[in-house]
């Protein structure tokens, strides 16, 4: 029987830091864990006692990938507390912005992080080398994404322009129909993405699973609605809790 | 894990990336650069990079390093890399600053610790937040929070000719009045434009949200000015101090102490 030992020591091509430990014995697994050795920020602490208008602006420095998310989090909390209702143009921006973090952060997963696994190399850098024309796709889709970010909330990482209630910058119409009009061209490129990861052997893994996520009766839910799960269960999103931990 | 032999004779420099307490958001900022930059691939060898790619080489020239040091064990990887790399250089505001991450210290450790994890504060190590040059020597900095994609270019190039980095050190209202932008000030609102570090094209205060420096002060500011002015536009002490602290926390403290021990 074989004794086995993995250390993964800060797990690559992801967000965070992480190390997986791995001890068996005898064929039989001792010990499996995944350990998270992020350093702790304590933003919860911090943004103690601050101004409401700063909120968004520090919390969104949560998360380089998903900025936008925990800046939109946050002036919802904020609006709530205040008993603010942002306009229906607000509204639909801020679904805009998320939309172009979905692509990014869809586009950095899949292309960038994970498909290196399937075409045989260890990371994108050598991808540029084996798959010049699947990177400069990825890296078009990304601009587009990126912009779009750049155009509503000023910057892709990090969005400037929005805040409680509203925005301090609108995009103009001009940039609006321009923007439209880039991503109608990409329907090209988006096709083709399906089509590569269509073709990729992704293994069969699949477990029980309770899935959680936002649900509202008119559209895919990101941002507001009911938090219900897999399981059947509801909850109203003050009681968002009752349904997370850390 | 070393370096195999085929990456040991390209000839270029050979760079790494390193990532502390941060929000990986300068790292993602120098992938995005690649966007516009793909040839950057071709000047150098990355050897290492976490949050990119799975190998690790550990025989590197110059070092990129994101995030801030709040842990002992931050500390020694930091110096580690130091001994190792020729050129360190301090990508982004944790980096260089503390950035968000410094708002801890305007609370008690032991406060923000069981604020957060209550009965299980023990488990996270952690201590007061530091810049990187508070830790090691720097050679070089990216203010900004994310850093600018030209910026790092230009900041690349340089490193690679042997020159300085055209970091600016005139403040970001400079750019305001290149752009013609009207001054937040005259619409009403408060700005850290006058005192932070140029080099963001004025991003938030074209964005109608006024400076909050995440660049990090110019050489010697004026900061009482600075604060009379934002007085005048109404804001109150504590506002003030919420501006300040919000990407310069660890300076104003370090500034606060100083002053204290003359």
């Amino acid at each position: 029987m074989t004794t086995l030992k993995v250390d993964v020591h800060h797990v690559t091509r992801v967000e965070g830091h992480g190390n997986i430990v791995v001890d068996t014995k005898n064929g039989e697994i001792k010990e499996c864990r995944f350990e998270v050795v992020e350093a702790p920020r304590f933003f919860e602490a911090f943004v103690r006692g601050r101004p409401y208008r700063d909120l968004s602006h520090i919390t969104s420095r949560i998360c380089g990938i998903c900025s936008v998310g925990h800046a939109t989090t946050s002036l919802r909390a904020t609006e709530k507390a205040l008993g603010v209702e942002p306009s229906e143009q607000t509204v639909l921006l801020r679904k805009l912005n998320f939309h172009g973090e979905m692509i990014d952060s869809h586009i950095l997963h899949t292309y960038m992080l994970v498909a290196p696994d399937f075409l045989g190399v260890g990371s994108v850098i050598p991808l540029v080398e084996t798959h010049s024309d699947v990177v400069r796709r990825a890296l078009r889709i990304k601009k587009l994404s990126g912009d779009l970010c750049a155009m509503i909330g000023g910057r892709h990482t990090h969005p400037c322009a929005l805040t409680v209630g509203g925005f301090t910058h609108l995009p103009t119409e001009t940039e609006l129909r321009e923007m439209r009009a880039r991503m109608v061209d990409t329907r090209a490129d988006m096709d083709e993405t399906v089509a590569l990861f269509a073709t990729l052997p992704w293994p069969e893994f699949e477990r029980e699973t309770e899935y959680v996520s936002l649900k509202k009766a008119d559209e895919y839910a990101f941002i507001d609605g009911t938090v219900v799960t897999s399981d059947g269960f509801s909850y109203p999103i003050e009681d968002y809790k009752k349904v997370t931990n850390e | 894990m070393t370096n195999d032999k085929s990456q040991m004779t390209t000839g270029k420099p050979k760079v790494a990336f390193f990532d502390f307490a941060c929000c990986e958001g300068c790292q993602l900022t120098v992938i995005d650069a690649l966007q516009t930059h793909l040839d950057l691939l071709d000047a150098v060898e990355i050897v290492q990079f976490r949050e990119a790619m799975t190998e690790k080489g550990e025989d590197y020239q110059i070092a990129f390093v994101e995030g801030s040091c709040t842990r002992p064990s931050d500390e020694a990887r930091l110096k580690k890399i130091r001994e190792q790399a020729s050129i360190v250089v301090a990508l982004g505001a944790c980096a260089y600053t503390g950035g968000v991450n410094a708002l801890k210290g305007l609370h008690s450790l032991e406060d923000v610790r069981c604020w957060v994890y209550g009965d299980k504060a023990d488990w996270y190590e952690t201590y007061a937040v530091r810049p990187i040059d508070a830790v090691i020597e720097v050679d070089a900095f990216i203010p900004g929070c994310p850093i600018d994609r030209e910026e790092f270019i230009g900041v690349v190039k340089s490193v690679l000719l042997g020159k300085k980095p055209p970091i600016p050190d005139y403040p970001i209202c400079v750019e305001c009045k290149l752009k013609e932008n009207v001054c937040l000030f005259h619409v009403g609102k408060f700005c850290l434009g006058p005192v932070t570090r140029a080099g963001c094209d004025a991003l938030c205060p074209t964005f109608g949200g006024g400076c909050e420096g995440c660049r990090g002060l110019i050489p010697h500011p004026n900061e009482n000015a600075m604060k009379d002015v934002l007085a005048e536009a109404g804001l109150t002490v504590d506002d003030i101090l919420s501006r300040f602290t919000m990407f310069n926390a660890y300076q104003m403290q370090e500034q606060a102490a100083e002053e204290e021990g003359k």
